[in-house]
């Protein structure tokens, strides 16, 4: 069998345009259904008791009162959950452990922060339940506690855990601490290049933690029949690794849950973990009624997973002819209150986007009593990242070259060895750096109190565990079943690659994201992995179809594999056999699938390997008030390597809302906590995302270094666009300001008083 | 106490209903009406993910009672298209790849109408004034933004 390069109907492609995604009528419509947006017969309505204590020791629960109010179906506590052995199993970019997450879920021995659940119940109506919420007895001894992450290190420092002993130093620590782990990379000899080095800057950032900020709130609806059968709709990034983990959590066999991941209203990598799903189905087998349940906003952020905040330390060192000789970090992240911030991930990226010989970072992991965190779009990298890409800024300040310039010098390229490991492929940093430099917007002079920044960001990306399917129905047409939630246009992506491989329309592809008992195991939409892992998946499940027609085509036409191919949507026959038979399309064989053969359809199941790190630069024009410290976003440009932007709308889509994410990072968010450990800034108004009056158009230019490993040369592209903002937004700020601001956010009040320290600000 | 009758017009149709005092016009819309394109992002008046029309005036259905629309007039995503034809703002936002996950979306879309209603001729930072009170948490607001100017101007020729 002969295959020629597929380009679709007529020899059109639809990779590379801007197609109308399919999903798109329902969602401009209101039909689209996310997770509060699904109701069953018969349904209780679940709510979540969660402590009013940042620290303190559950002595006793009584339910009794609660568990007598009529209406009140099912009262849960930690007695419901069995307690689970200590055991790290890799998440996505980051590790868990099942003894932790079933004390996240529920608190055990101790509430450790405010808004860790401690009791729900299922009742008739939500009147009921937050009645019966009133009447659980929670008998707490409150303990001191502990919020900021250098505090959490000291000998000193309140206890979270008193089994945490300090992982990754020899030898092992004889008393527990809330340090988790210490972790480390080097390359190479950081003193003998300092030594080298003619010019050194050494910094100290910090950073605030931020909460991802989706619009949907978690949803969670379950229902668990008699023989333990249960079915759970739900919100997440990822239905597979809800269904392992509540399994797991409740002692249920896989093949007997079944999860639907409804449409997903944002995730940013805080629905890759379970909060509700665990509660929702204990509580439907206890009441033997379906449950739903869904978080407040107020809960969203006290409750579900912003990232770490952290201190950062940078000293870094170049020639004066602009080479960096020398990198040394030292990062201690918040891991809120069980061990697992993405400091690894941290260390790994610090100096990534740079070709240089001697880099040593060290991570620490640390827990305080605050909300577990979650991933966040590139997790841990934009912290670490705005540390390095402030100070080489400052080295360019120094050296008296052009910060781009600089970073040209330095910048990782095919065959860098990375000091996190691996030798690099093809990347486009460079690239990047000199679509940017073209920009008319690095060209425009500035005013008084403007400033322009640059800085540049890395991320790895991932592939993984994927299934796909195809399926040729009667007609001719296709239906596509993916298994990763499509959170930001993976529907339109995923269509356009199997329209082209199979040379059908792109309306005639019916793309749908299944159930858990529709394909095999999915690891989750996270690590930008679900377009360049999901694509490859149907590249395989094409093959499959097109395979299995050409045999068919070769019964039919009495034909040998070498006499026909497939290409542009039909079957064709080669040399001798093209005089008695015409070619067929995959419509001709659909109508007469019965008797060739059966049923037309191609499954792939890939483990992907091969995701292409993706790099960017981002250009930032800012003005500051001297009057109110405000700092005015003006213009913003990002350039990033796509690889091979299967859908440029979408892929600038990712640029431009990364971007804006790190403008709220770098300007205004943070999680403000009282003395009393308790969470200030509870809710939208006062948590200050970014809204459309913040911000200027962002100009998205899409670079395309194909990676080599792709068949369509796809890097994933969602995670890296936050990594540069707030390096280029810190690096903007002194340009504007004279001031080099070392922690985040840069919002008014600190931005007001540090131009008042040096006499700068109006008052 | 007893529950409130309440009669009123959602999207052209009369409909009466059933509502305790402290039910919000989203929960009525959503849980009683069965409308579920109006979403809740925060209960509180500061996503705009809930956006309706009261009597042509914008409101978060968050911050009205269901039991103060008796009587009045009320649109929602679902009333945009009319018949087989989408509004030339839903099609505008497809077209521009307005929307990632779409949770924002029909209050963008309610609140976009509204202000072409208002003013046909908005400036960029009037619109982006104007949505000022819808959060999208995806897009960072070019293509939204982008998509209103479009609309507004090809209204505008006609």
């Amino acid at each position: 069998m002969a295959e020629a390069a597929t380009n679709g109907t007529n020899g059109q492609s639809y990779v590379g345009t801007r197609t109308i995604r399919p999903d798109g009528v329902d969602k401009v419509t209101g039909r689209a259904r996310f997770g509060a947006d699904f109701n069953l017969p018969g349904q209780l309505i679940g709510r979540v008791l969660r402590s009013p204590h940042p620290h303190a020791r559950i002595v006793s629960i009584d339910t009794s009162r609660a568990e007598a109010l009529p209406g009140v179906k099912a009262v849960i506590t930690r007695d419901d959950f069995g307690d689970q052995p200590s055991e790290f199993v890799p998440a996505g970019e980051m590790m868990m452990n099942y003894k932790d997450v079933v004390r996240n879920v529920m608190a055990r021995e101790k509430a450790l922060y405010e808004g860790h659940p401690v009791a729900a119940v299922a009742a008739t109506s939500a009147a009921i339940a937050r009645h019966a919420l009133k009447l659980i007895d929670v008998t707490y001894e409150v303990l001191p506690h502990v919020i900021d992450v250098v505090e959490a290190m000291r000998p000193d420092a309140p206890l979270l855990h008193d089994d945490l002993f300090t992982a990754g130093v020899e030898p092992k620590p004889d008393k527990p601490s809330n340090i988790a782990k210490r972790v480390e990379i080097v390359l190479g000899d950081i003193e003998a290049g300092f030594a080298k080095a003619d010019v050194i800057v050494e910094r100290e950032f910090k950073t605030a933690p931020v909460h991802q900020g989706y619009i949907e709130p978690h949803a969670a609806l379950a229902t668990v029949s008699e023989d333990g059968s249960t079915e759970l709709w739900c919100t997440t990034q990822g239905h597979y690794i809800v269904r392992a983990h509540c399994a797991r959590l409740l002692g249920l066999d896989i093949g007997k849950v079944r999860v639907t991941a409804t449409e997903i209203g944002g995730g940013f990598g805080g629905k890759t973990v379970v909060y509700l799903e665990p509660l929702a189905i204990a509580l439907s087998r206890k009441a033997r009624r379906p449950v739903k349940m869904v978080m407040s906003r107020e809960e969203v952020f006290k409750a579900s997973g912003p990232t770490s905040g952290a201190t950062v330390h940078v000293k870094m060192g170049a020639t004066k002819d602009g080479r960096f000789v020398a990198g040394f970090a030292e990062l201690k992240y918040q891991a809120g209150a069980f061990q697992g911030s993405p400091v690894q991930p941290g260390v790994m990226c610090a100096y990534a986007p740079y070709d240089m010989e001697n880099v040593k970072v060290i991570g620490y992991d640390v827990v305080s009593n605050r909300p577990k965190v979650a991933a966040y779009r590139a997790p841990g990298a934009p912290i670490s990242e705005f540390a390095v890409e402030s100070v080489v800024d400052e080295l360019a300040k120094k050296l008296g070259l052009d910060p781009i310039e600089l970073r040209l010098m330095n910048a990782a390229r095919e065959g860098t060895k990375a000091a996190y490991g691996p030798k690099l492929g093809p990347i486009g940093l460079e690239e990047t750096l000199n679509a940017v430099k073209k920009t008319e917007h690095w060209n425009t002079p500035l005013r008084k109190w403007q400033g322009r920044g640059v800085a540049s960001g890395f991320w790895f990306n991932i592939g993984g565990e994927t299934c796909a399917s195809l399926t040729v129905n009667e007609d001719g047409t296709v239906s596509l079943m993916a298994g990763t939630p499509d959170i930001g246009g993976l529907r339109a992506s995923l269509s356009m690659v199997a329209a082209d491989e199979l040379g059908v329309p792109y309306d005639k592809v019916r793309p749908i994201i299944g159930d858990t008992g529709s394909l095999g195991f999915n690891f989750l939409t996270g690590g930008s992995r679900s377009a360049f892992s999901g694509s490859m998946a149907l590249v395989e499940a094409a093959r499959q179809i097109k395979a299995d027609l050409c045999a068919r085509a070769c019964k039919l036409w009495d034909a040998k594999p070498d006499q026909v191919e497939f290409s542009h949507g039909a079957v064709r026959p080669l040399g001798a056999v093209a005089e008695k038979a015409k070619p067929m399309t995959i419509a001709d064989f659909a109508k007469i699938a019965g008797k060739t053969g059966g049923p037309i359809g191609g499954y792939g199941r890939i483990n992907a390997q091969g995701a292409g790190p993706s790099l960017g630069t981002h250009l930032v024009d800012l003005e500051v008030d001297p009057e109110t410290g405000r700092v005015t976003i003006l213009r913003y440009t990002v350039a990033q390597d796509a690889g091979r932007a299967l859908h440029p709308a979408y892929v600038e889509g990712q640029f431009q809302g990364g971007a804006v994410q790190g403008i709220g990072w770098a300007l205004n968010e943070e999680y403000i906590y009282g003395a009393d450990g308790k969470l200030q800034n509870a809710g939208f108004l006062d948590y200050r995302m970014p809204v459309a009056s913040d911000v200027p158009m962002i100009d998205a230019i899409v670079v395309e270094v194909a990676n080599p490993r792709h068949p369509y040369g796809v890097r994933g592209v969602g995670e890296t666009p936050i990594v540069p903002p707030l390096g280029a937004i810190a690096n903007a700020m002194e340009n504007a300001t004279g001031i080099r601001f070392t922690e985040l956010p840069m919002s008014p009040p600190k931005v007001l008083k540090a131009l008042r320290e040096r006499g700068l600000g109006r008052v | 106490m007893a529950k409130h009758h309440i009669e009123a017009t959602v999207n052209g149709d009369a409909v009466e209903f059933l509502c305790e005092t402290e039910e919000t016009l989203l929960d009525v819309l959503r849980d009683t009406l069965h409308l579920t394109g109006s979403k809740e992002g925060c209960g509180s008046g500061d996503c705009g993910a809930c956006s309706v029309t009261l009597d042509g005036r914008l409101v978060c259905s968050c911050l009205v009672l269901g039991c103060e629309v008796g009587g009045h007039r009320i649109e929602t995503i679902e009333g945009m298209a009319k018949g087989e034809a989408l509004h030339p703002l839903q099609q505008r936002f497809l077209e521009n790849a307005a929307l990632q996950c779409g949770i924002c979306t029909p209050g963008f879309l309610v609140a976009s109408k509204a202000l072409l209603e208002k003013k046909p001729d908005p400036t960029e930072t009037e619109i982006r004034y104007w949505l000022a009170g819808n959060l999208c948490r995806c897009t960072g607001y070019d293509k939204i933004v982008s998509a209103v100017m479009d609309v507004a101007a090809a209204m505008r020729k006609g």
